[in-house]
């Protein structure tokens, strides 16, 4: 333990600094600190997003724009302020390209029906993979349902990695969109995201990038990447459920009609016409999560306040050391073992079920997702029913990591 | 809340030696069932003579839990009549979310189940295999039963 600790002070990143930001982590779940592995699903909130959230609740709530009062001009600045910072954490080129929406399920969805229905005609294709989380899945089956396209995925190997070639060699005059994660939610796959965008656009192909779980792990530069559209959820990067974000070229955006129709996407209504608001609020329909929004805008300056690579070199460190000591559990298998990979580690147990594996390391306190991730093709592929999976964020520990194997061990000797 | 009392000795023996499993040859009907949630997903075929269960067996996979269950289930239930079996589901149900249950001392072996209640997130494991008996057994077309689900 000592010598763990050790190697742990030797880090740039100061990983108890880190936690104290998190009033959460020091709760106590069974009698036991939290060790919570389940930032994949959602990570836990910084205190700067709970303040923010409260502040604006309690001094500043009112709906927003189009309102001459004080809070209603409060409200919009600070909702606005946070679209500012997002523009500038992805580095979009405007505002404008920067959409609001419930969640990365949502701006996938948003894509589908608005960019990809319009667009596509019998017999073309929509190119994906097989690691792919349902969100960005059956929303093309529906637009394939609705226009007569063709839905193709690009296989993966046995480590889960799937391969540019792979990618490259489905793509033909037909394909019209390609959608793929930047990270698998299941297998902790990164993708050659950069070079599949690059030969998608060399081939006119439309790219959607589906950042649910790269946003927290990696710098993410729509620009350089040059993707056409990038999405991600602001609860996964620390802040609040139910707002997320849709990243769209300001060409392609400008084209595509609205998604919703409602207030605020408006300029004029008559019964014989209405004409549309500009971007962004052309695809913002209603009253937004506007609390949501502004706890987005503080997790994002939360994380701009840290050393990112840091961060990010110490999650690299939990995996590697997460893989080196689930592989010495007997009987425990990690499945998706590509070369290149996020901080997360799913694996199965000889004997025990990841379900009872997941009430057990309760108990202990430590929370995994245990299930088929929302990606039963990805099961089907490995042939397993479901996976436990431990997701590290930047204030995980080596010792929880510890505790997690030694909690794995204590199950297995009561199954098998 | 103790795992010794969800992961009773009963339990993880039934888990690991399961009673009935397998393929049931000339079944007179045959359903399953599915937990969307987490993938569990059993088949359940049986045989009635009259009106009493003269045979039954299960496959498919799932946890600890519901794989005890539903061992449990199909040694409890061969050999009653439909009814009976019926309103065994009923009590084990009662068994699996009423904190007021009375005691399962008759219930025998499945009064293991009990322990399932202080886990609200495993009740629907224990409680599949219990649906899909019952959707059998109240159906009054046996040869296209429509599977059952959790959700």
């Amino acid at each position: 333990m000592n010598n763990i600790a050790l190697a742990e002070t030797n880090r740039i990143f100061d990983v108890a600094a880190a936690r104290r930001h998190f009033p959460i982590l020091s709760r106590m779940i069974h009698g036991k600190p939290l060790v919570y592995l389940d930032n994949g699903a959602s990570a836990q909130r910084a205190q700067s997003v709970i303040d923010a959230v409260d502040d604006y609740e309690r001094h500043h709530h009112a709906n927003i724009h189009r309102g001459v009062h004080t809070l209603s001009q409060e409200a919009t600045a600070m909702y606005e302020g946070a679209r500012d910072r997002v523009q500038r954490f992805i580095n979009a080129r405007s505002r404008s390209e920067v959409i609001f929406v419930r969640g990365t399920t949502e701006a996938i969805n948003l894509v589908a029906q608005s960019y990809a229905r319009p667009t596509l005609r019998a017999g073309d294709e929509i190119l994906i993979t097989h690691l792919e989380h349902h969100a960005n899945i059956v929303p093309w089956q529906m637009v394939c349902e609705q226009t007569g396209a063709k839905l193709v995925v690009a296989p993966m190997d046995a480590q889960g990695e799937v391969h540019l070639e792979a990618i490259v060699s489905l793509m033909n005059a037909r394909t019209k969109i390609l959608a793929c994660a930047h990270v698998s939610n299941a297998l902790g796959t990164i993708l050659p995201v950069r070079r599949i965008i690059a030969a998608a656009k060399a081939r006119g192909i439309i790219t959607l990038i589906d950042g649910a779980q790269a946003i927290s792990h990696m710098a993410v530069d729509v620009q350089e990447l040059g993707c056409d559209f990038y999405a991600f959820s602001g609860h996964k990067m620390y802040g609040p459920t139910g707002v997320g974000v849709l990243y769209g070229r300001e060409q392609l955006l400008d084209r595509m009609p609205p998604w919703q129709g409602g207030g605020e996407m408006i300029l004029q209504v008559t019964f014989a016409k209405t004409t549309y608001n500009a971007l962004p609020n052309k695809f913002e329909a209603g009253t937004p999560n506007i609390s949501g929004g502004i706890g987005l805008g503080a997790a994002v300056e939360f994380l701009s306040g840290l050393d990112l690579s840091a961060a990010h070199a110490h999650e690299d460190a939990l995996l590697h050391h997460a893989t080196a000591t689930l592989n010495k559990v007997q009987g425990l298998r990690i499945v998706g073992t590509a070369p290149d990979k996020a901080s997360l580690v799913s694996f199965v147990v000889a004997g025990v079920h990841p379900h009872d594996l997941g009430t057990i390391l309760d108990e202990d306190g430590i929370a995994v997702r245990t299930g088929h991730h929302c990606a039963m093709p990805v099961m089907d592929f490995f042939k397993v029913p479901a996976t436990a999976r431990a997701s590290f964020a930047f204030y995980n520990t080596f010792d929880e990591i510890d505790r997690l194997a030694l909690g794995i061990e204590r199950a297995r000797k009561m199954f098998v | 809340m103790e795992l010794n009392d969800l992961y009773r000795d009963v339990i993880l023996d039934h888990n690991r030696r399961p009673r009935n499993f397998g393929n049931l040859d000339s079944a007179d009907a045959s359903v399953e069932g599915f937990n969307p949630m987490c993938g569990d997903h059993l088949t359940l075929r049986l045989k009635l003579r009259d009106d009493t269960i003269s045979d039954i067996r299960f496959e498919g996979q799932g946890c600890a839990i519901s794989t005890a269950s539903a061992s449990l289930m199909t040694e409890a239930v061969k050999g009653k009549s439909r009814e009976a079996a019926l309103k065994l589901f009923d009590r084990v149900h009662q068994l699996l979310t009423d904190d007021a249950a009375p005691p399962a001392d008759e219930l025998g072996k499945l009064a293991a189940l009990s322990g399932v209640r202080e886990f609200p997130a495993r009740v629907k494991c224990a409680s599949l295999c219990w649906h899909t008996l019952a959707s059998a057994l109240k159906a009054a077309d046996l040869k296209s039963l429509p599977a059952v689900s959790t959700e």
